[in-house]
């Protein structure tokens, strides 16, 4: 009954079209959409909270993506509770070593400790598991079953979900449906201008409308942006473009490896066209695009750089806030697919059509086992993903969070408390919503010595995009580099860890 | 006084010098013979396997040391005359001496990661103002994309931001220099080319040799520059030792290797300056 009423008061809050006006509204204008959202977490409950006299130590990611909802969360929580909150950020690529050199050492100098959710299999003996009393609350049980599996392992929650990731498409609505423009294609190319369900496509278009100005602003516009940065989260990137080609619905058994026999799969033809495409992609980025890292990918899109993106929704938020030029003139898609697959069973290409989305890993956080504040830290992460804080936070492209409960993929939540066009919003959440509910997903890699293993794909690829390799010798290197982990890690701790993923693909978890 | 009562008192020193400096290599070359890495924390022994692997299966880690000589050698010449033209420039009675040796250190005093920032800002192909400018000329650079631009870019950055360090070195040298030899110099009717060739180069070689070599020895550890301006890419055009290292080190948390690593370079670094030193002697001192 209780559950049911808080359903019901938040769904009236949520589906408000007004800014919501209450007393925490009024002292935190952040959650001034809804109000406070009543829940185990809320403005009101952790208000009840004494944490006066102890401190929480936080380790977070650089402002503004999740670095600046922490602190500003952190900078809430201290009134509410008067608990002491200190928040240090670190760089994307340090946050795995900030936390694991303490960890290994037998330290906690941080209670909660933000990272990705790759990191879970390295982390995990080191990190609270998520208390009962957190798991049965509702806003838990409204987390979607993927993202409960990408924050579990083996069923015991080790990260707190803040947060969703998956790779879509994103393109210029304004331009692909526009019938002028599809006129003009077709008379210069002879094929049809629609969202690209191909990356053959996909390629086409981007290089058609590369180097001009099709937006009439005055400024050259380009054919795609995408995160080429070596070493920063190009590797998800790549596997991102490798998905169509090389998850092949009817060789279940691994996308990364063969889990038998551990061999890696890496080198194997569909990858190897997924890294051609991509060096092709070197030609319809920006100027200086092979050097974007996610940030540049954000504010390229987002700032009306280009034709297509396709990563994290942060790029598809910030092009739809209310201070972007591109404010309703964008539309979000599945990742496109590809005409051939490759069956790696078979040794030969399957000529049909495949899709396969991403569930890429994401922003992840836990509690330190040895932190002395457990009960204070998991408060914060609760409140950090209440019902209001959820719904202010997704609005915000810069901050990094994005959908990952089921209530997320109502588009009156968009069309209401962000203003966006209604064909839009659907399209958004219908292609989340879609993706949740894919029988050919890939998730994440989630082995013991993961850095090692993302990071060998990411000097590879970085290779051929450079042209120091060509796509097949780039990725032969890459596989040579996982064997030799897989030795040194030892074989059966990254089968048995590559398990875990195997069954969520497969569709057994 | 009893005489062993002295050693008493270097007992303070000697504490520091074994907590600071013996201490940590010890740990390093022990680290180095371990498989410490993220699954396997620990010192365990696995004898000389890191060093093996170094010598004979990392190829990238000898393309890194190379890369790294060339980008700090080069970068030290420049650096050397540059600092040098500007250091005789306000070791003249010019107007707005003062002014200028200070404009001159700026560089120096900024926060290298915040700089790089800005230089990659200022080299950003589609967004910096660099490329703007250019682009009246009709060129526009791949300055952080091209894997050969890439590398001078480095070079710009690490010129720009370390001249003025050799420049307060050879400075503070030309002002330490005796006045007579330029008088009889002056008196033989000499002129500034002659002047410079034949008293004040000689003069400022023990200063230029020291100023090098602690220039070679701060250049090859360079590290944050490319992190922030390329993550040493494309590719890895620009990675360094140190950035390798640290690739290893910290982001793939391999700690065994990356010991075995550092203490190599340590070892070669060593060997190489003492080499470059003798031969920077030899050449300019004609000992």
């Amino acid at each position: 009954m209780k559950t049911c009423l808080t359903a019901i008061i938040s769904s009236l809050m949520i589906f408000s079209p007004m800014a919501y006006a209450d007393k925490w509204s009024d002292q935190f204008p952040h959650i001034k959409a809804t109000g406070d959202i009543p829940g185990d977490c809320s403005y009101e409950k952790m208000s009840k909270k004494n944490y006066k006299g102890k401190t929480l130590k936080i380790n977070t990611h650089a402002i503004p993506v999740m670095g600046e909802p922490t602190a500003l969360h952190a900078e809430q929580f201290e009134k509410l509770t008067g608990a002491k909150v200190e928040v240090t950020h670190t760089p994307a690529g340090d946050l795995y070593s900030k936390a694991m050199v303490p960890f290994q050492a037998g330290q906690a100098p941080y209670d909660i400790v933000f990272g990705f959710s790759n990191f879970i299999n390295d982390w995990k003996r080191y990190l609270a598991p998520v208390p009962k009393k957190y798991m049965n609350s509702p806003e838990m049980k409204d987390v979607t079953k993927s993202h409960m599996g990408v924050s579990s392992w083996d069923g015991t929650m080790y990260q707190y979900p803040v947060d969703g990731d998956r790779h879509y498409l994103k393109y210029r609505k304004d331009v692909i449906d526009n019938p002028e423009m599809q006129k003009k294609y077709k008379a210069d190319t002879g094929k049809d201008l629609k969202v690209p369900t191909t990356w053959k496509e996909y390629g086409e278009m981007a290089k058609y409308f590369n180097g001009w100005d099709w937006d009439g602003d005055g400024e050259k516009e380009y054919g795609s942006a995408e995160v080429m940065k070596k070493d920063d989260l190009m590797f998800a990137a790549f596997f991102s473009r490798s998905v169509a080609y090389a998850k092949n619905p009817r060789t279940p058994g691994g996308f990364f490896f063969d889990l038998e026999t551990m061999k890696p799969n890496i080198n194997n033809p569909g990858f190897v066209e997924a890294l051609t495409d991509w060096v092709e992609a070197t030609k319809y980025v920006p100027p200086g695009g092979t050097n974007f890292g996610l940030g540049d990918e954000i504010g390229s899109f987002g700032g009306g750089q280009t034709l297509f993106s396709f990563s994290w929704d942060d790029a598809f938020i910030a092009a739809m806030q209310d201070d972007s030029p591109i404010k309703n003139k964008v539309g979000a898609a599945p990742l496109p697919g590809a005409n051939k697959v490759w069956n790696r069973v078979s040794n030969s290409w399957e000529n049909q059509y495949n899709q396969a989305p991403y569930i890429v890993w994401g922003w992840a956080v836990g509690v330190a086992k040895k932190s002395k504040v457990k009960n204070m830290a998991f408060d914060y992460l609760c409140f950090f993903s209440n019902g209001a804080n959820h719904q202010a936070d997704l609005a915000i492209g810069r901050f990094g969070v994005n959908p990952f409960k089921n209530s997320d993929f109502d588009p009156n939540i968009y069309i209401n408390s962000m203003g966006w066009d209604p064909e839009i919003a659907n399209s958004y959440t219908k292609t989340l919503l879609d993706m949740e509910k894919s029988n050919n997903r890939v998730f994440p890699l989630r082995v013991p010595g993961v850095f090692e293993f993302t990071s060998a794909v990411a000097t590879g690829t970085s290779k051929a995009l450079a042209g120091q390799l060509s796509p097949q010798e780039a990725l032969d290197e890459v596989a040579k580099e996982w064997e030799a982990i897989v030795s040194r890690v030892g074989k059966k701790a990254v089968q048995k860890a590559y398990s875990v993923g195997v069954k969520m693909e497969d569709n057994k978890l | 006084m009893n005489f062993k009562h002295k050693y008493f008192f270097l007992f303070p020193g000697l504490f520091v010098l074994i907590g600071i400096l013996i201490f940590p290599i010890i740990f390093v070359v022990r680290l180095s013979l371990s498989g410490w890495n993220s699954y396997n924390p620990g010192l365990d022994y696995i004898g000389l396997e890191n060093y093996v692997r170094l010598f004979t299966d990392d190829p990238r880690f000898w393309e890194s040391f190379f890369r790294l000589s060339f980008l700090s050698v080069t970068t030290v010449i420049l650096q050397y005359v540059i600092g040098f033209a500007l250091a005789h420039m306000v070791w003249k009675d010019i107007k707005f001496k003062r002014f200028f040796r200070v404009l001159f250190l700026v560089p120096m005093m900024t926060t290298p990661v915040i700089m790089t920032v800005i230089w990659r800002t200022f080299f950003h192909e589609s967004l910096g103002p660099v490329n703007d400018l250019l682009s009246i000329f009709g060129v526009a650079p791949k300055w952080l994309t091209d894997p050969v631009i890439a590398k001078f870019t480095v070079i710009i950055v690490e010129v720009w931001q370390w001249t003025p360090f050799m420049f307060l070195l050879l400075l503070a040298g030309l002002l330490s220099l005796p006045k007579e030899p330029f008088l009889a110099a002056a008196i033989d009717g000499a002129s500034p080319v002659r002047k410079f060739i034949y008293v004040t180069f000689p003069l400022m070689a023990p200063i230029s040799i020291g100023a090098i070599i602690i220039r070679l020895i701060e250049a090859s550890k360079i590290m944050d520059t490319v992190y922030v301006l390329t993550s040493g890419g494309p590719g890895t055009s620009t990675e360094t030792s140190s950035f390798y290292i640290f690739i290893k080190g910290l982001r793939e948390f391999q700690m065994g290797y990356a010991a075995s690593m550092s203490f190599t370079y340590l070892i070669i670094m060593i060997i190489s300056l003492t080499i470059i030193a003798k031969v920077l002697t030899k050449i300019l001192l004609k000992e």
